[in-house]
């Protein structure tokens, strides 16, 4: 039986056992969540709340506000949002060049523990629980102790990278949740807006959080810039490092503790999934552009910066959209782009080269087709006729289909390769035949060099051949052939050409 | 502490989410993609702000279908941005999940002036309180959250059984797995269907911080005990189940030490993964840390007893 057709027949029977069992456990739970519900009958008539909240473009003389920074509020958000841009920018191309992306992530919710008993300790002390500095050194100290199991987990257990983050993502994040119950029953000192600590509070910011987060965030980002080198070698080698006598475990650490200070900074000032963002997709948008790691990290630092200050200044503009969540949107366009647009990594490029490579491949096959079929009409491999063959001896040569090999046909006629031959037959032009001769020997180079020189058995051959011979370049194919003539070897195909055995010119 | 009726449901639930978290779980460790959870319960936000700006309602079978579709969908894009534009699975998954919940987050705060939506109450149910919403099922008055969770608990289970074989190799040899002639793309998204639907069917019950524990916590736990497939499943099942227990006892006892009332079930079951998983790290019975300890001892005793001889010192 198909196991794909059993596969899809069930995720058909799934969707339908899910739909039917929660209109039943809806329809039973109807009486409850009706109840839930009736406190907010004031709600929106389906389909009509997104009608309601056009948006409302700002005036020329608002935008000039806005992008000189004239209004005291705007200019501490969007400068710090850009200097949290190039820091998170910098760091994260090192993240990303180890594959650890997703770390800010898991480092931002192992945070949640370390405010929560922060603030217990502020509390008992007698203080006011919410103070900034206090709040940061324990999310800091939770955040190292999250990054240090991380580690530990790495280094001593078999699971990787991801089960770690996994792991210390969820278990600190629970644990945060259970201290935060308990603070919330605290008759000394309400924690309510301690969660803003996490998501965020863009627009409030005063002057004492610009200060730290730009200060602490510029200060990241010139540390990982003083500890380029040993950086790039921990990312491309570590192994190389550590037998050259790094303390590769050490600048780990310190890696990992810019991340997680710029991570904390991030996250009370512009929010949790921000930060995260802000590290994953600039240096992600960077790497499609160059293949370069100081250019990657320079690019990936600017474009931190622009999305920083464009979301946030699109966000002053227009009221009620969130700073954090333009930003976001700002960044992952600019990696849309990149990812689509970008000259030699990117999809477009890529698959523009491909296309052009598999045409270069078809038209090489079709005239070593036509070629071989010329060989076997002829009584002399070494002299071989120009005449004119049918469409289905061509048909027969390869597994190609009907329309693929009438497009093939049709781009060979236009390069004058291929000409109609008389009686509705084709024929190869003089300039087709004597290219069909060449490809054919640089074919039968090719293979002969793979048996005699790769050990590449003969019945492995043509396909060998056939995906790399396309690639070789002219003057490689003629070293290869002088050097077979020098050990005096013809060039006939070293295995049976298939649909023509009766060949007398192949020797098997 | 008075143990009632009621503390039993919230174990009962808090079994049920483990065990159907814990089986498709065991899956995403071993393809390493632990983090699918985390990311889908934060992508799934705008499917749930546009269930809602379409019906208006906040009835949880259209909410539930949005959020599951954008779970799903996340998984695609993911798929996508990793394999069409070749970046790393992490952060290719960082980007989505970043980018979806913004854009959920725009959509809510867009429409926040007619719409009563707060994204925290949406997205993180209440475990305390599930066994206060009640179904007849069979004339018996089971929590709702049992009915629906334990349902998807059934549907994992059975998929797994049914299609073990291929997801065992699909898992461990993609390669293979495509020369014998199934998909393994197809059994990934079939997997992340799972994870996404569970995911999203669990936080609605139960909050989210309990299903990205179990998803990968208690698969962890049994990845450190034994080295293989069936074992880890039903060791992962296991610590689950425990785990839950613990967990709501701890919840309503160990505050008490303090004087406090009680606090967050849901992390405190979270927690008490995260202790079973370091208690297998420290004290497994062959890859545990102790273990690792003496055999390194034992190993270094006879050549070092040989060395003291032949030194020249």
């Amino acid at each position: 039986m198909n196991i794909i057709s059993v596969i899809s027949r069930l995720q058909v029977v799934i969707v339908v056992c899910l739909i039917g069992l929660f209109l039943v456990s809806c329809s039973n739970g109807h009486g409850h969540s009706h109840g839930h519900s009736h406190g907010h009958s004031h709600g929106p008539k389906p389909g009509g709340s997104l009608a309601r909240t056009e948006i409302v473009w700002p005036t020329a003389e608002e935008i000039t506000d806005v992008a000189f920074l004239k209004n005291y509020n705007t200019r501490l958000v969007v400068i710090s949002a850009t200097c949290l841009g190039i820091a998170a920018g910098i760091v994260g191309a090192f993240l990303l060049m180890r594959k650890r992306s997703l770390m800010g992530d898991a480092l931002a919710h192992s945070t949640l523990p370390g405010i929560a008993v922060a603030f217990i300790v502020m509390v008992l002390m007698g203080g006011e629980g919410k103070s900034l500095p206090g709040l940061i050194l324990g999310a800091t100290i939770a955040g190292v102790l999250g990054l240090l199991t991380m580690l530990a987990i790495r280094n001593t257990t078999r699971l990787r990278d991801d089960v770690a983050m996994g792991f210390v993502l969820s278990v600190s994040f629970g644990f945060g949740l259970v201290l935060l119950g308990i603070i919330q029953k605290m008759p000394q000192a309400s924690a309510a807006g301690l969660e803003s600590f996490i998501y965020g509070k863009t627009a409030s910011m005063v002057a004492v959080d610009f200060y730290l987060t730009s200060g602490i965030a510029l200060c990241a980002a010139v540390a990982t810039l003083a500890l380029f080198k040993e950086f790039t070698l921990l990312c491309f080698d570590e192994s190389f490092a550590a037998t050259e006598g790094w303390p590769t475990l050490w600048l780990d650490i310190l890696l990992l503790g810019l991340v997680t200070a710029v991570t904390v900074i991030g996250m009370q000032s512009v929010g949790l999934i921000l930060i995260i963002a802000f590290l994953i997709t600039p240096p992600a948008a960077a790497r499609f552009w160059t293949n370069r790691l100081s250019t990657m990290v320079l690019l990936s630092a600017v474009i931190g910066a622009v999305s920083g200050w464009l979301g946030a200044s699109i966000s002053a503009l227009i009221p009620r959209l969130p700073a954090g969540a333009l930003i976001v949107v700002v960044t992952s366009s600019i990696f849309l782009v990149s990812m689509f647009l970008a000259p030699s990594r990117g999809i477009f490029a890529r698959s523009w080269r491909q296309r052009n490579l598999r045409k270069k491949v078809d038209r090489q096959h079709l005239l070593r087709g036509a070629y071989e079929i010329l060989e076997a009409n002829s009584f002399d491999s070494e002299h071989v006729a120009n005449r004119s063959f049918s469409r289905a001896e061509l048909l027969a040569k390869r597994t190609w289909k009907a329309k693929q090999l009438d497009r093939i046909i049709k781009a060979e006629t236009s390069f004058d390769h291929l000409v109609a031959g008389p009686s509705g037959q084709l024929q190869l032009s003089e300039s087709g035949f004597g290219e069909a001769a060449r490809i054919t020997r640089n074919h039968r180079l090719w293979e002969i060099y793979l048996v005699t020189h790769a050990d590449i058995a003969p019945s492995h051959v043509d396909r060998d051949a056939d995906m790399v011979e396309h690639i070789l370049e002219a003057d490689l194919v003629r070293r290869l052939e002088r050097e077979l003539r020098n050990r005096g070897a013809s060039i006939p195909s070293p295995h049976l050409i298939p649909a023509s055995t009766e060949n007398p010119a192949t020797a098997s | 502490m008075n143990w009632t009726s009621f503390d039993t449901w919230i174990v009962v639930v808090g079994i049920v989410t483990a065990i159907a978290c814990a089986v498709p779980g065991c899956f995403l460790v071993l393809r390493k993609m632990s983090m699918m959870g985390d990311a889908i319960s934060h992508a799934v936000l705008p499917g749930i702000a546009v269930g809602f700006l379409l019906t208006g309602s906040r009835s949880s079978l259209p909410m539930f279908l949005a959020a599951a579709l954008t779970g799903v969908l996340t998984a695609v894009f993911t798929q996508w941005v990793s394999k069409f534009g070749r970046v790393d699975r992490g952060a290719a998954m960082g980007i989505v999940f970043t980018t979806l919940f913004a854009i959920g987050l725009i959509l809510i705060v867009r429409a926040a002036d007619n719409v009563d939506l707060d994204p925290g109450c949406v997205l993180y149910g209440a475990m305390e309180l599930a066994p206060l919403d009640t179904v007849s099922f069979l004339s018996f008055q089971i929590p709702r959250a049992v009915l629906s969770i334990g349902s998807i608990m059934l549907i994992n289970i059975v998929i797994i059984a049914a299609l073990f074989k291929e997801f065992r190799i699909s898992s461990f040899d993609p390669g293979l797995a495509d020369t014998l002639g199934f998909s393994s793309n197809k059994l990934h998204y079939l997997l992340m269907t799972m994870v996404a639907v569970t995911t999203v069917a669990a936080f609605e019950a139960v909050g989210s911080i309990i299903v990205i524990a179990m998803l990968i916590v208690p698969p962890a736990t049994a990845l450190l005990l034994t080295r293989r497939l069936v074992p880890m499943i039903l060791i992962s099942c296991g610590v689950g189940t425990i785990a839950a227990a613990l967990g709501h006892y701890g919840a309503i006892t160990i505050p008490g030490w303090f004087g406090f009332d009680s606090t967050s079930t849901s992390g405190m079951m979270a927690t008490a993964t995260g202790l079973l998983f370091v208690l297998a790290w420290f004290f497994g019975p062959t890859d545990g840390l102790l273990s690792q300890l003496l055999r390194r001892r034992q190993d270094l005793e006879e050549p070092e007893a040989l060395r003291s001889v032949s030194a020249p010192d």
